[in-house]
């Protein structure tokens, strides 16, 4: 009787209880992330086919029980009511049953055809367990598979029961008595069952959370009967409750959950039996006893970040050295596909083409790093020290109305130097507490991102050499200072409203992660970053390169750079009248020739060793074997050399003319014209309009700020001093001071977060007032401490470094002050319809 | 503190680390009760005190099966009744 043949199944349980792991065994490769509508509980869903027909599977977020408080929570419950899939697979850790049941039991209340998968049984034996299966599926009337998820033990038998549970339609009993509640139960299922509106609702289910006076239960009663009959229902619940909660001195909810734990302790006599024959300090509580020591936890938290920015930051950057060249190529590739180069203007198609690749490849470079450092957190969260991690920073961190649990996304976001605000903000959404978790959101930005290192080396390599390491330190730990007081004031002020939840949660047992499933998260998470992120950069490169290139140049500019470009080229022609190869100085091989040359001059940088740099050779003699010997001259062939030197005269003729016109160019822009305009405001922090263009582009991506300085800090070609040199001297002659550079530097610690981030917020925070206000309050407040610090140091006569000192001091000093004298703030509890406080 | 009951109460908050007690009831309410209960912290429940993070607070319990941490602020709301 097999009249279903494809089958939606969810798997429910609480966290940790191995639902994802039986999920991956189960559906293997074939899945899928996506959102559930509305909030951002990630929802996976993957297939896979048996005898009878395919099995669709969704992996619902952990619960540990069916209530409305929790988003996890209700997002559970509302696939389950609505989506009634075909079988609900209760995954539940079989070294833990007593609490485990109790979300079992309410999944039967709801008349869901479960099957329970009783993962863990290998940690259950090694703690001397032993389950008799058999015994607690005749006691609860439902399928008992006993599993290890991270063998894919009892795989084949689970796959055997979810079919045979979708093809047997029989319903279970009710489990648990509620004993003097019962009366006012049967009361309202009596009612509910001659409702038809209510049919497809479990009417025993919906009399418990009625009397629970659950919210979310409420509201769907009022969608789906008409308000007076709702309120009828709703006003003989409130009656029962008061009822019964005057006569019985206690809670509804606890009464529920008092007789559930009765029921639980009832189905278990004799299903678990434990073997007291060995000491029972478990290995966990051997580690614990050490990393967890009052003295010993400091020092092994810092070692654990330690290790995490030396493998993940330090070495993952230097696993770059070996990707870029890929990227480089990919590059190379695409720049030969695009329309060839003009000689002074290039086709729109190749410039734009070009400049979305450099924006793709400035962030597919980091990939090397995202990788590692996700599977370095993986291997943290599933190991169980992140639980740790969180327990142990809780107090410092609540201080400031944040969350013990905050301390991964600001890992990610990078502490100390280098991370990335996007994976950080990514990371944000396990913190229960709503409140803190805004307050992490919209400090995570704060942290050092990869991207603003190299601005900061820039001017530190301009202004600050003989206090590089001084600054680099005030730098790198300025970071969480500003974090800390920004949460505190955030929490006081705009977040006051929000909804907090206390820091209640399990410290798991120790788990040795497993390769496969550290790999595929890592893996599942880059390329998450590499969607989410790639669509925004590329969306905003586009942007940006048009503000940068309109209006572009007037005609009457434009005609004098041909006409210096037409000089150069006759001069070239001149020079090579008499030449063997003067056949090239014509009008239609000069710009493929001089093209030819410098992606010749290119390859032969990018090659390695003199074996590639042979290859390179060959190529190109390959590619035009007319063209070879003038970008390299054989030997004793003078006319050839002759050639070549006159080529690159004109090359760099024209390379420096093209500079001449893009500068020319972005100085008119609309983002010239935008970084001119600010000049009045941003003035008092010392900052030009070429500073206001860097930092207006590097809101799409913090790696432009320094790419637009190196345009707009341009040098001759015959000069060749590096981008600090040439900065320095400008910067020097216009009256910048290292004063500017604190400036600067306090700005782009505190500058909002670049695009991709921003998005990320909206995301993580639903809302894009909330995206506004994350770029918007940064803005200020940079502005404001730039301004302010700038100020007072020229008022003052105080060098850079002195002024560093002090603002470095003083935020810490404020934390300090905020830390020892300061509560964590007025708790708001949920808004929830409470029972007065004495029952 | 509205969670607070008024007269006083042996709480989890008062033990110390190594003693054992029973939880006798809960006078927090709502969200933040429902997600004690969910731990496990339910009345009849045997715990021990483990031990307090680093900076005092929070504390980890040892339930039968698992453990749980919470903050001293939750801990004062959770009644207990004397060692054993
Ligand atoms: N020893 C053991 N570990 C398991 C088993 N199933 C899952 N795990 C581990 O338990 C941890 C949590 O599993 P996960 O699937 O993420 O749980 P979820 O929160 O329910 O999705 C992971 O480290 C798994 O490798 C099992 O049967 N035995
Ligand atoms: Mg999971």
């Amino acid at each position: 009787m097999t009249e279903r043949r494809d089958l939606l199944v969810a798997l429910a349980g609480q966290q940790n209880a191995g639902k994802s792991t039986l999920f991956n065994a189960l559906t293997g490769a074939r899945q899928h992330v996506a959102n559930y509508p509305g909030v951002t509980v990630d929802k996976k869903y993957g297939q896979y086919g048996d005898t009878e027909g395919r099995v669709r599977i969704v992996d619902l977020p952990g619960t540990y029980g069916l209530t409305s408080f929790s988003l996890e929570e209700r997002v559970a419950r509302d696939f389950l009511i609505q989506e009634r899939p075909d079988v609900v697979v209760n995954v539940v850790d079989g070294s833990n049953l007593r609490r485990s049941l109790h979300l079992t039991l309410q999944l039967q209340e709801m008349e869901l055809p479960l099957v329970l998968a009783l993962n863990m049984m290998d940690v259950a034996a090694g703690r001397g367990l032993e389950i008799d299966p058999q015994r607690l599926a005749a006691r609860l009337d439902v399928p008992v598979i006993p599993t290890v998820g991270r063998r894919s033990e009892g795989r084949e038998a689970l796959r055997a029961a979810i079919r045979a549970r979708a093809c047997d339609h029989r319903k279970t009993a009710a489990a648990v008595d509620y004993g003097e509640l019962e009366p006012a139960i049967g009361a309202l299922v009596e009612h509910a069952t001659i409702t038809p509106e209510l049919a497809a609702v479990p009417a025993r289910w919906l009399a418990l959370k009625l009397l629970e006076d659950d919210a979310q239960a409420q509201r769907q009663l009022r969608e789906r009967l008409p308000a007076p009959q709702a309120e009828a229902l709703l006003q003989e619940a409130a009656r029962r409750r008061g009822d019964f909660e005057t006569q019985a001195r206690l809670d509804v909810a606890d009464h529920l959950a008092t007789c559930r734990d009765q029921t639980v302790g009832q189905l278990l006599a004799g299903v678990v039996e434990r073997r007291e024959d060995r000491p029972r300090t478990t290995l966990t509580e051997r580690i614990d006893r050490v990393v967890l020591n009052r003295i010993a936890a400091p020092a092994f938290l810092v070692l654990t970040v330690f290790l995490i920015y030396q493998v993940a930051i330090v070495w993952g950057y230097e696993l770059t050295n070996y990707t870029w060249p890929l990227l480089a190529g990919m590059r190379e590739l695409v720049a030969g596909v695009l329309p060839d180069a003009g000689f002074l203007v290039d086709p729109y198609t190749r410039a734009l083409g070009l400049w979305l690749v450099d924006s793709a490849n400035t962030l597919l470079n980091y990939v090397p790093i995202f990788l590692i450092l996700f599977a370095l957190i993986a291997v943290l969260e599933d190991s169980g020290y992140m639980a740790r991690i969180a327990f142990i920073l809780d107090k410092v961190l609540h201080r400031f109305g944040l969350h013990g649990q905050s301390t991964l996304p600001f890992i990610l976001a990078g502490v100390f130097a280098g991370g990335c605000a996007v994976p950080g903000v990514m990371a944000t959404k396990g913190i229960p507490d709503n409140r803190a978790r805004m307050a992490t959101i919209l400090t995570v930005p704060f942290m050092n991102c990869l991207a603003k290192v190299p601005l900061y080396t820039l001017l530190l390599g301009i202004f600050f050499v003989e206090h590089k390491a001084l600054m680099m330190f005030y730098i790198s730990t300025m970071t969480i200072i500003f974090a800390l007081l920004v949460a505190k004031l955030l929490t006081r002020t705009v977040l006051r409203g929000e909804e907090t939840s206390p820091f209640v949660m399990e410290l798991p047992a120790y788990h040795l992660p497993t390769l496969g499933g550290v790999l595929r998260r890592a893996i599942d998470r880059t390329w998450l970053y590499i969607k989410k992120v790639g669509t925004i950069v590329i969306a905003v490169a586009v942007v940006v390169f048009t503000l940068l290139h309109l209006p572009g140049l007037s005609d009457a500019r434009m005609a004098d750079f041909e006409e210096r470009g037409r000089a150069a080229v006759s001069s070239f022609e001149q020079a090579m009248a008499g030449n063997a190869y003067d056949w090239v100085a014509t009008a239609e091989h000069i710009t493929p020739l001089l093209n030819y040359y410098n992606d010749y001059k290119r390859a032969k940088l990018n090659a390695s060793g003199a074996e590639g740099s042979r290859a390179v050779k060959a190529r190109f003699e390959r590619r035009n074997p007319d063209y070879f010997p003038l970008v390299a001259p054989p030997k004793g062939d003078r006319d050839a050399r002759q050639a070549s030197r006159e080529l690159r005269k004109l090359s760099s003729a024209r390379k420096s003319l093209r500079r001449e016109m893009r500068e020319e160019r972005i100085t008119s822009s609309i983002l010239g014209i935008i970084g001119r305009g600010m000049e009045p405001v941003t003035r008092f922090a010392g900052f030009d309009w070429k500073i206001n263009v860097a930092l207006l582009s590097s809101f799409a991506a913090r790696e432009s700020s320094v790419a637009t300085l190196g345009v707009l800090f341009q040098q001759d070609e015959d000069q060749n001093a590096t981008l600090e040199q040439r900065m320095g001297e400008e910067t020097r002659a216009g009256g910048a001071t290292a004063l500017t550079a604190v400036a600067v530097i306090l700005f782009f610690a505190l500058y909002p977060p670049c695009l991709a981030t921003t998005v990320m917020v909206k995301v993580q925070t639903g809302s894009y007032k909330w995206m506004l206000f994350s770029i918007v309050f940064p803005t200020l407040l940079g502005l404001g401490v730039a301004s302010a610090v700038y100020s007072i140091g020229v008022a003052t006569g105080s060098s850079g470094i002195e002024m560093m000192s002090w603002t470095y001091f003083g935020a810490l000093a404020l934390l300090l002050l905020l830390g020892l004298f300061t509560g964590p703030g007025r708790r708001r509890p949920v808004a929830l319809t409470t029972a007065p406080e004495h029952g | 503190m509205p969670n607070r009951p008024n007269c006083p109460h042996r709480t989890l908050n008062d033990m110390r680390p190594g003693h054992r007690a029973r939880i006798r009831r809960h006078h927090a309410r709502g969200a933040v009760r429902q997600r004690l209960m969910d731990l496990g912290l339910m009345p009849n429940v045997e715990v021990v005190l483990v031990r307090s993070a680093p900076l005092n607070d929070p504390i980890e319990l040892k339930l039968e099966a698992t453990n749980v941490t919470l903050r001293r602020q939750e801990a004062a709301t959770i009644e207990v009744g004397d060692d054993d």
